[in-house]
């Protein structure tokens, strides 16, 4: 076991152990832990878009939606209330359609989604494919909004409720587990389940990352003529690319609606998009690690301060409320970061300079 | 056939307050290649200080048009200076780093406005107040408000004044040669850096001049009164071309129309089923449309892919 692997075990054991520490301090902080490694998956899947091949999407949440949206739906009593047929005729015992089914389903659908943006949008150049795609994620919400009428799909800006909990083959993740005289609360058993699907995500994002198509798509980024000359078919490839990255949202977006067990319109936010774009070219566009130091950066750190900041708020006669500092914390973290380390915090290496050597490792 | 009417003078009132801005985003974008998106918050600052200084002059008895025209300018001085600084502090050392750093920072520096915006006037909408004349004109029907006369009327004057600034001054080439290539234009004897300040002055003035408007049209303000203007310009901008001074224009106005007939008709066409809260749906599927079939917007000229 050389030293390298020996700091890989400790860091995952850490990773492991760490909501168990955190949750002595009460489940708060196991949460915010956890959001951040759903921030972390979004965060992944955008890179593929972004990173990769270059694709600038502002409307990254819509896909995010569509998941939160499909699982809610598929989980929850809301469509056996509205639609009785359904009900009487399919499911006497109520909606609770399992995750194998549904998680899939979320996946496909966001997937589509993508690719139907897609498809009308790829000839545009970039910062008019940005602005397509910021209203793309527009229409979905002025969708998830309003259309409560005439049939009420979506349940409009109230949102959806009392949407089942995570239940891996037979292991709910919404109760307390016992183990001994040891409570483990329900966030600390989906902070293990995200980062398990992190973990998944990276390896998966890291094989395509020196795949023939990631290798296709960074070749995109770089010059789409030349790629093109070189036999790449640009067309599908960027279709991949969206098809791929929508497919991350829209399983972090069914994990949401399981984890929060309520999703509304206002999670999904034109600002939820900006923040995952902002984590990705804060920490280092198309580099994983990069990636996942600026996914938790931008979600964890500023709720951590949020708790630490009531003393401030006393100082300054509420003036300067926690979500207001965290506003602020957010923004001035996004333009010094970018003022003095334009390429991210933790940038790829750049070409030709930092090519791997080969190296004897036994 | 009277909605018809009463719908296209909304369309275009709304549609030059989104050409106003609009301009703002193109000539930035045409000159550095950057969206600004911290563009809509600088129209928010312009209309929460002229609500500012009307409030101040509330019980001076001074006109209301006097008022308004005062705190215009104070708006304009106060967006100019702004946009000024945030140039230079945000976006100039970034002029050579990579694509997507300076539109980090103008997306920081939108949240930042909004932010101080929200610790300086308090989150909560304010009204402001009726300055000009209530009562609309009747137009044999369809009837428009003083108001809204003042802003057809304001941005006609300021679009024919840029126009003239743009293709007839010494500036206007400035801009225009940068635009094309800072580099030679550096060598002709045009300072790029002075160039790229006056553009952000003059965005931020015609910004200005959008959100007093706003403010008197709509009768509120608030911290994040920005966004949707910000937005719908954008969409405006890009939709007309973006970097084409006319485009912004035209794209403004037929977003504003298509937005106001949209709205207007949708209830009575769907029979209710679809209501006016889809009118924001219009602009982004314009949006869809009119780039499917023409990648570069209405009046983009085509740029050939490069070699």
């Amino acid at each position: 076991m050389d030293k390298k692997r020996i700091l890989f075990l400790v860091a995952a054991l850490a990773l492991i152990a760490l909501p168990l520490f955190a949750q002595q301090f009460g489940s708060g902080w196991v949460r915010i832990l956890a959001l951040a490694l759903l921030y972390v998956l979004l965060a992944l899947g955008l890179n593929i878009v972004v990173g990769y091949a270059g694709l600038l999407d502002l409307g990254y949440v819509a896909f995010y939606a569509v998941g939160a949206y499909m699982y809610a739906l598929l989980a929850s009593p809301h469509l056996i209330e509205n639609f009785e047929w359904i009900a009487k005729a399919l499911l006497p015992s109520g909606m609770h359609t399992p995750v194998w089914g549904v998680i899939p389903l979320a996946a496909g659908l966001a997937a589509i989604a993508g690719v139907l943006l897609g498809t009308p949008v790829l000839k545009l150049r970039g910062d008019y494919l940005a602005i397509v795609t910021l209203g793309f994620g527009e229409i979905i919400r002025v969708f998830m909004n309003n259309l409560e009428q005439p049939i009420n799909i979506t349940n409009g800006p109230r949102g959806l409720d009392r949407i089942d909990g995570m239940n891996l083959f037979g292991f709910d993740f919404g109760k307390t587990k016992h183990i001994g005289d040891f409570a483990i609360p329900s966030v600390t058993l989906y902070y293990w389940l995200f980062l398990a699907l992190v973990v998944f995500s990276v390896v998966i994002c890291f094989r395509l990352e020196r795949s023939r198509i990631g290798r296709a798509w960074m070749a995109i980024r770089e010059d789409e003529i030349a790629a093109k000359a070189m036999g790449i078919n640009t067309r599908n490839m960027k279709l991949l690319a969206f098809g791929m990255g929508a497919t991350f949202g829209g399983v972090s977006g069914s994990m949401f609606a399981a984890f929060q067990g309520f999703v509304s319109p206002e999670s999904f936010a034109l600002n939820e998009s900006v923040m995952i774009v902002a984590m990705i070219v804060l920490g280092g566009l198309g580099h994983i690690p990069g990636v996942i130091l600026g996914a938790v950066m931008l979600s964890a750190l500023p709720e951590v301060l949020r708790y630490v900041a009531g003393p401030l708020q006393e100082m300054t006669g509420g003036r300067l409320d926690s979500s207001i500092l965290r506003q602020l914390l957010i923004a001035l973290a996004m333009i010094t970061i970018m003022l003095v380390r334009p390429r991210g915090l933790w940038p790829s290496p750049e070409h030709g300079k930092a090519a791997p050597a080969p190296t004897n490792t036994r | 056939m009277e909605t018809f009417f009463q719908q296209i003078i909304n369309g275009l009132v709304l549609g030059s307050m989104y050409a106003l801005v609009a301009l703002g985003y193109t000539m930035v974008y045409g000159i550095i290649n950057l969206i600004n998106f911290a563009h809509g918050e600088v129209l928010m600052v312009g209309a929460l200080t002229s609500w500012t200084v009307v409030t101040l002059f509330a019980d001076s008895g001074m006109p209301g048009w006097l008022m308004m025209l005062i705190s215009l300018i104070a708006a304009i001085i106060v967006c100019s200076a702004l946009n000024f600084t945030i140039e230079k502090l945000a976006y100039r050392p970034l002029r050579s780093a990579p694509r997507l750093a300076p539109l980090i920072t103008a997306m920081g520096m939108s949240l930042l406005l909004q932010t101080i915006a929200m610790i300086i006037w308090k989150p909560n909408p304010k009204p402001y107040p009726l300055l000009l004349p209530t009562t609309p004109i009747d137009l044999g029907g369809p009837v428009i408000s003083v108001t809204q006369c003042l802003i057809l009327g304001l941005t006609a004057v300021i679009l024919a004044g840029l126009m003239y600034l743009v293709n007839r001054t010494k500036l206007g080439r400035a801009m225009r040669a940068t635009a094309e290539n800072p580099r030679v234009a550096a060598l002709m004897g045009v300072r790029p850096d002075m160039v790229i300040s006056a553009t952000f002055i003059i965005g931020a003035a015609l910004a200005a001049v959008a959100g007093v408007m706003w403010a008197a049209n709509y009768g509120t303000v608030q911290h994040s009164m920005g966004f949707l203007p910000g937005l719908k310009a954008f969409t405006a901008a890009v939709l007309g071309g973006i970097g084409n001074l006319a485009g912004a224009v035209v794209g403004g106005i037929l977003l504003g129309l298509v937005e106001a007939i949209g709205a207007g008709y949708l209830g009575e066409l769907t029979g209710g089923v679809l209501g006016s809260q889809y009118a924001d749906i219009f602009a982004f599927l314009a949006l869809i449309l009119v780039l499917t079939l023409r990648p570069s917007g209405l009046l983009g000229e085509r740029v050939a892919d490069r070699a």
